[in-house]
């Protein structure tokens, strides 16, 4: 089950204001005003074509967008640029790439090139990072072969390290079978109470958002509800977005 | 049949020409087994062939500038081709393929039209096809220059490259532009692609610097095997074809190319 957030201190520590994301005049996103708490996991649910991953983007800077995102540090109460960990729904690496997951960790790690022989100091800390999510035996196989799950646990493993002041998970569970699942959201929940980090998770299963989520936000191209599960899930937006969908609260 | 096995294996050396060219492809075939590793790890086989049939508009400028040799011209429109290119990809208003096709088909046309204007295309239809046997001991210091920038760009880039093909707003989350890496990547390979063009030729390019990688790529199973094989497969094809090629009578790029293939087809059928 899930575990309350260590030091969460409530306060607001991701804010978007008016965030609004147009490309070739369609709007995707529009006047989003996001309020993310620290130490707290926020689920983002919607519709497909909702906008979740383009919120994702525009937070990562990799999507134009108007209005503002500040991001206050907890401790500091300064603003500054967050450093986030992100977990996107996949890779986009073919089965037979000749590339280890040791290959993969080591080219964010450390700026000596990949294709040459790692230093044993360099594998034992990619192999200790692996440890943390449970996946130190995937070190030496292709990356690309990897079911779901696992490479799921070995992206969790990259966005890790150094910590992030905010971890970004895009539909993290997306083919994963119900063991997996259980899994990686036990591991994301004990990682964001020992790291005391904000997590913001994009996904569909509704069961999961209840057991761990801290706060839940419904979007369609802007906020339709947010607060807990519970309210979420029993409020009439929920019901028009979804319709005969009933999650169990 | 005692005379091409001799001209193989020994008659060759003593051509001055032939020692040249062949010095020139183990200079050549490193820089392509490196890039071909990355070209096939991003997936962008068809953004190297497109920079290969832009040279000839490359070379068209150079001629209207009146440059007795229009290398500076490729080099430069090759840049900013591989950068206009990139830029009208990551705007994504059309398939990454569509608007390489569009960009290649349209290189090759305004490089024949500007060419033919004055009726002598066949002038420089040796673009087409190249000729390895050409390459002069000046041109050497040129090609070692594009080698040494090949390996520095590797040894400083690779791992960010690596990440950016796996995901772009994976590598944005760990501080990497990815448009920027991108832009520099192509940068590189267009100065390689427009210095390479006339002993190597448009149609035989883009062969010379995949085949390799995808050759390594079957048989390879991390990325420190992968470079070092797709390295020693592009140096092996190419040495031999040249030598073949000499003895033979034939186009050295092209027979490079056939023995590239050959090997393909065999790591293909090892493949795990």
């Amino acid at each position: 089950m899930k575990h309350p957030a260590r030091n969460a201190c409530g306060a607001c520590c991701l804010k978007t204001e008016g965030l609004t994301v147009t490309r070739d005049d369609l709007t995707i996103l529009k006047d989003v005003n996001l309020h993310v708490h620290c130490g707290e996991l926020t689920a983002i649910i919607g519709p497909n074509g909702a906008g979740k991953t383009t919120l994702f983007e525009a937070l990562l800077g990799m999507s134009p967008h108007e209005g503002k995102i500040i991001y206050t540090d907890a401790h500091t109460g300064q603003e500054r640029t967050p450093r986030f960990g992100y977990v996107p729904q996949s890779l986009n690496m073919e089965r037979l790439a000749p590339i280890t997951v040791m290959d993969f960790l080591s080219a964010d790690r450390t700026r000596r090139p990949v294709f040459l022989k790692p230093s044993s100091a360099q594998r034992d800390a990619v192999l200790a990072e692996l440890a943390r999510v449970g996946a130190h035996a995937l070190a030496d196989r292709r990356i690309g072969a990897l079911s779901g799950g696992e490479a799921q646990r070995v992206m969790l493993s990259l966005a890790l390290v150094p910590p992030p002041d905010l971890l970004l998970l895009d539909e993290p569970v997306s083919g994963m079978d119900a063991s997996g699942l259980e899994k990686f959201y036990g591991v994301a929940d004990e990682l964001r109470r020992s790291l005391d980090m904000s997590v913001l998770l994009i996904t569909h299963d509704f069961g999961m958002v209840r057991r761990y989520a801290d706060r839940v936000i419904l979007l369609d191209q802007t906020i339709l509800a947010q607060g807990t599960a519970a309210e979420v899930f029993a409020g009439a937006a929920f019901r028009a977005a979804f319709p005969g969908v009933r999650p169990e609260i | 049949m005692m005379t091409f096995i001799y001209d193989v294996f020994i008659g060759w050396q003593r051509y001055q020409f032939v020692r040249v060219a062949l010095v020139g492809v183990l200079l050549f075939a490193p820089m392509y087994g490196m890039l071909g590793t990355m070209i096939v790890n991003g997936r962008m086989a068809f953004f190297s062939d497109s920079l290969g049939h832009s040279a000839l508009t490359g070379v068209a400028l150079g001629v209207l500038l009146g440059m007795r040799d229009p290398l500076l011209a490729m080099l430069l429109f090759g840049v900013a081709f591989a950068a206009l290119l990139c830029w009208v990809k990551a705007r994504g208003k059309s398939s990454a393929d569509t608007t390489l096709g569009v960009f290649s088909s349209a290189a090759m046309a305004l490089g024949v039209v500007l060419l033919s204007l004055r009726g002598d295309f066949a002038k420089y239809s040796n673009y087409l096809i190249g000729d390895l046997l050409s390459i002069s001991a000046r041109d050497l210091i040129p090609l070692s220059a594009a080698l040494g920038l090949v390996a520095l760009y590797s040894a400083l880039r690779y791992n960010r490259l690596l990440l950016v093909s796996a995901n772009a707003s994976l590598a944005r989350s760990r501080g990497i532009n990815p448009l920027a890496v991108e832009i520099e990547f192509t940068a590189v390979v267009a100065l390689v692609v427009m210095l390479s063009i006339r002993w190597v030729g448009v149609l035989m390019l883009n062969a010379m610097l995949v085949i390799p990688a995808a050759c390594a790529r079957n048989v390879s199973d991390s990325v420190r095997a992968y470079i070092a094989r797709a390295i020693v497969i592009a140096l092996a094809c190419g040495v031999a074809g040249l030598l073949l090629s000499f003895a033979a009578g034939t186009s050295s790029g092209a027979t490079i190319v056939l023995l590239l293939t050959v090997c393909y087809a065999v790591t293909l059928a090892c493949a795990k």
